[in-house]
């Protein structure tokens, strides 16, 4: 379980986060969702260590991590896979390199086993026998779904997905949003996406929360969510450049 | 009026950049215990920074040389006999000019690189992503680029001398009218090991600037391709700058 509290952030001088409060529940996925710049994907970095908070609290099964020193940020990330916004593929190293990276460093698992692993994880996002091609050499929605193999590769417990399917044609989008589900039914792992892809929030969320001027104004379930009877939330869900959140 | 607020925003940056450049260098003194198990990586680093970057090395060094020649005969006219020229070419390439011309001509070929890989790295979030794998970037970054930087400048100033003083004796005696033996002659006479060895620390300490502050710069970068075209250059000015300091110093300690 992760559990936010009272999280405020501020980068260049400037408020990012506003007291954040967000809680998801260990097995759930849960969906951020906001409007560009508002801080979704620097959310999910405090969650990990990557940013520290000015002032609040991330309890990770109810440890603060907030204060942890760099050794036990390290000791936990490990139990976290991450897919960035931009894949973030390591472009020095093949598409199998990357995948069996982690593994390596780790030293995990012997070298036929990672060799085992990789070809696994490829064949799950649908990258059967891509192991030697290079970043470059991919297509947008290949790349995520490499971030994504590599994101799982040291079978994680906590799964954050950062715009899984922005900037992917509709197929592909519905593609990456199964394979999501499919993780799901994996027993004990939680997951955290952050998105503005309304269709994928739908299909592949527990819960959605909405990040709104630095704090969480919505959180439920996708039901919920549709009948809101908050401006905002309505505004943003149904895509309309009219409404309070542009003071039209 | 402005002035002094902004000369002391200047204070607090700089002394910012220092501050945490010391922590980087921590952090690589930390992880240098790791070298055997990064030996792959530190090799991959040793034949880019040395073996790719010879031929520029040895094209610089040729015709330094065959410069230092034909200036060291033109101030010696009338005051030194020729035949001390070997000599004074051999120690102004081993003193100063092999090691401080390799270190400047690495420093714009191989420090402009790794700042901007790492700078790249850093903008297109694959910093972030060896973070999030529990990989230190340090330790998998910076530490193989350092230990190759330490190893092969040193290594790249030897063939740089060597080709320098060919480059001198070719000049010597095609345009000076000096015999090979009177000029290797005069070499071997005022060849002294301390200058060898004072020219080599200096390439040693090059090679610690240069991939540490390529390092720094990449790791500092920020705003896309822009940021990373701004820290590749303040990475060579910066490492230029040091290496000239650092070379007095050296200079001074060793030679002083
Ligand atoms: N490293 C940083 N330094 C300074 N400001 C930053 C940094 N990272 C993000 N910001 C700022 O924080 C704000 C939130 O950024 P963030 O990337 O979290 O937005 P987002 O909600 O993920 O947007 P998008 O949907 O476009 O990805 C932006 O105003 C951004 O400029
Ligand atoms: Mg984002």
């Amino acid at each position: 379980m992760i559990e936010i509290i009272g999280l405020h952030k501020k980068l260049a001088g400037q408020p990012v986060l506003k007291g954040i409060d967000l809680t998801i529940n260990k097995g759930e996925t849960l969906t951020v969702i906001g409007r560009s710049g508002e801080g979704k994907s620097v959310l999910l970095k405090h969650i990990i260590g990557l940013f520290r908070p000015d002032s609040g609290r991330i309890l990770i099964d109810g440890e603060d991590i907030t204060s942890y020193k760099i050794s036990e940020l390290y000791r936990l990330r490990r139990r976290f896979g991450v897919l960035f916004q931009g894949s973030a593929l390591f472009d020095s190293l093949t598409v199998g390199e990357n995948i069996g990276l982690g593994l390596r460093e780790h030293k995990i698992y012997p070298e036929s086993e990672i060799r085992r692993i990789i070809g696994e994880k490829l064949a799950r996002v649908d990258l059967k026998g891509m192991e030697n091609k290079k970043p470059a050499e991919l297509s947008g929605g290949m790349k995520k779904r490499v971030g994504l193999a590599r994101a799982i590769a040291m079978s994680p417990e906590y799964i954050l997905y950062d715009e899984p399917t922005t900037g992917l044609d509709p197929i592909t989008a519905d593609s990456i949003n199964n394979l999501i589900i499919e993780l799901k039914t994996e027993p004990e792992i939680t997951s955290i996406a952050v998105t503005h892809d309304m269709a994928s929030a739908y299909k592949i969320s527990d819960r959605i929360a909405m990040l709104h001027d630095g704090k969480i104004i919505f959180t439920g379930a996708p039901d919920e969510i549709k009948n809101s009877n908050s401006q905002t939330v309505q505004q943003f869900i149904m895509g309309k450049a009219r409404g309070p959140i542009t003071n039209f | 009026m402005n002035l002094v607020p902004y000369l002391g925003h200047l204070v607090i940056r700089f002394t910012e950049h220092v501050g945490r450049l010391f922590i980087l260098i921590g952090r690589l003194v930390i992880s240098l215990p790791m070298v055997p198990q990064k030996a792959r990586l530190i090799t991959q680093q040793m034949l880019y920074m040395g073996v790719n970057s010879l031929p520029l090395v040895l094209f610089t060094s040729l015709f330094t040389g065959g410069v230092t020649a034909v200036q060291a005969a033109y101030q010696f006219r009338g005051i030194v006999p020729m035949t001390y020229l070997g000599g004074a070419v051999g120690k102004a390439v081993v003193i100063e000019l092999g090691p401080v011309l390799t270190g400047l001509v690495i420093a714009g070929r191989v420090g402009a690189s790794i700042a901007a890989e790492l700078g790249t790295m850093k903008v297109t979030e694959q910093i972030d992503a060896l973070e999030t794998m529990a990989i230190d970037p340090v330790r998998y970054l910076v530490m193989p680029r350092f230990v190759s930087g330490i190893v092969m400048l040193p290594v790249l100033t030897i063939f740089s001398n060597f080709i320098a003083i060919v480059g001198g004796l070719a000049v010597s005696v095609w345009f000076l009218d000096l015999t090979t033996y009177s000029f290797l002659n005069s070499l071997k006479m005022f060849f002294e090991l301390q200058d060898l060895l004072g020219g080599l620390l200096k390439s040693v300490a090059f090679g610690a600037i240069i991939s540490i502050i390529g390092c720094y710069n990449g790791f500092n970068t920020s705003g896309g391709a822009e940021g990373v075209g701004k820290s590749t250059t303040r990475a060579v000015v910066v490492s230029s700058i040091l290496i000239l300091l650092a070379d007095y110093g050296i200079a001074s300690l060793v030679f002083g």
